[in-house]
């Protein structure tokens, strides 16, 4: 039995996940999981190379995972909520069988349901999401707690040959809404265009 | 096994055939007896990357990852899989995406397990529900056309399709000790 240390999570999400995605360019493409993960990747900017889901929750990883398999030249970056994570456990397996270099997953972690009334959820009891990518066979996994670590998590996220899988514990912040847009076929359209040159 | 044990049916490389013409890349599956050959015949071609799945929903958002990068792909699955899959169909189908999925079913002609029905005889109702196109299959002369016309459906008409194999196509499974 390990004893779970218990920190009160610093890391704020949105400069977190604007550093993540800061100075990128043509060879990064990303997807969001629904909810506070898509609003943040939009407050740090709109850019066709996003994907944002806003349903298909559970989706988002394997989402990343077929992307990677077909453009295995670009870094595939998924940005996943905890529940969302939490919802597709089992692809930490499927992921985990291909192996692809080019695909990292950060979970945001705030250890609740931020979109439903901030309900915990199984991360705040000490699941330890990282601990099972890492039992899965993921090529590098990392938890980060404190600013400090944010240098590494997103070296990794970017750059370290995957499969990535890297946690940060955030804020349980309420935060304004940034809205992308939510016309799924449009979201399609675009980043078809910018990656494959056809809509 | 008997010394007059039929031939193994040739549909499956029909199948295989189909899916090489359409430039199938991708194929996730959760395994099945009726997708056995299938399988395997994709998992010996390097230009195609096999995922097997731990649910049948993984695959529809895989291979609508898929279609954002530029590669179709298909799934292959169960009747009793698609339930595991409704909800994710609303992304094909929000994004109106190419979809497609091949259905071993269960729970109808000559089915022995009661466990199956349920799903099996709720397969296409649920499936057109979610806007997916169904395509069903009851002889084996129809299976390589029809997956043929199910990738001209979905791919050149960005509507999601699914191709139903019926149990009277297949055979009904039976637990035999061998």
């Amino acid at each position: 039995m390990t004893t779970r240390t218990m920190t009160t999570p610093t890391i704020h999400r949105r400069p977190l996940v604007a550093r993540l995605l800061e100075g990128r360019d043509e060879r990064l493409l990303v997807v969001t999981g629904l909810g506070t993960p898509t609003y943040d990747a939009a407050a740090a900017g709109d850019d066709p190379r996003t994907f944002f889901l806003w349903g298909a929750m559970g989706g988002a990883t394997m989402m990343g995972l077929g992307l990677a398999l077909a453009q295995p030249d670009k870094r595939v970056l998924v940005l996943a909520g905890d529940g969302e994570m939490l919802m597709s456990v089992g692809s930490l397996a499927t992921v985990a069988m291909k192996r692809p270099a080019n695909l990292a997953v950060v979970v945001l972690d705030n250890e609740h349901f931020g979109e439903t009334g901030m309900q915990p959820t199984p991360t705040h009891a000490g699941v330890d999401l990282a601990g099972m990518a890492a039992a899965a066979g993921w090529a590098t996994t990392l938890t980060a707690r404190t600013d400090a670590d944010i240098p590494a998590l997103v070296e990794a996220a970017r750059n370290t040959p995957g499969p990535v899988f890297a946690v940060a514990k955030i804020m349980a912040e309420k935060l304004p809404f940034v809205l992308p847009p939510k016309d799924g076929a449009y979201l399609k359209d675009r980043f078809r265009q910018a990656v494959l040159g056809e809509a | 096994m008997s010394e007059a044990a039929p031939a193994a049916p040739t549909w499956p490389d029909d199948i295989y055939r189909a899916l090489k013409a359409a430039d199938i890349r991708q194929v996730a599956h959760v395994p099945d007896a009726g997708h056995a050959r299938l399988i395997k015949s994709c998992e010996a071609d390097n230009n195609m990357q096999t995922v097997t799945l731990t649910t049948e929903e993984e695959g529809v958002a895989m291979l609508c990852g898929a279609h954002l990068g530029g590669q179709r792909g298909v799934l292959l699955v169960q009747s009793s899989g698609v339930g595991n899959c409704i909800n994710m169909l609303s992304l094909p189908q929000t994004c109106r995406m190419p979809f497609m999925m091949i259905v071993t079913m269960r729970g109808e002609y000559g089915e022995f397990n009661p466990w199956q029905n349920a799903m099996g005889l709720a397969t296409e109702a649920v499936l057109t529900a979610m806007h997916v196109t169904c395509y069903r299959c009851d002889r084996a002369e129809d299976v390589g056309p029809t997956v043929a016309n199910a990738a001209r459906f979905t791919f050149e008409g960005g509507r999601p399709v699914a191709v139903l194999l019926s149990q009277r196509l297949i055979g009904a499974k039976a637990f035999v000790n061998e």
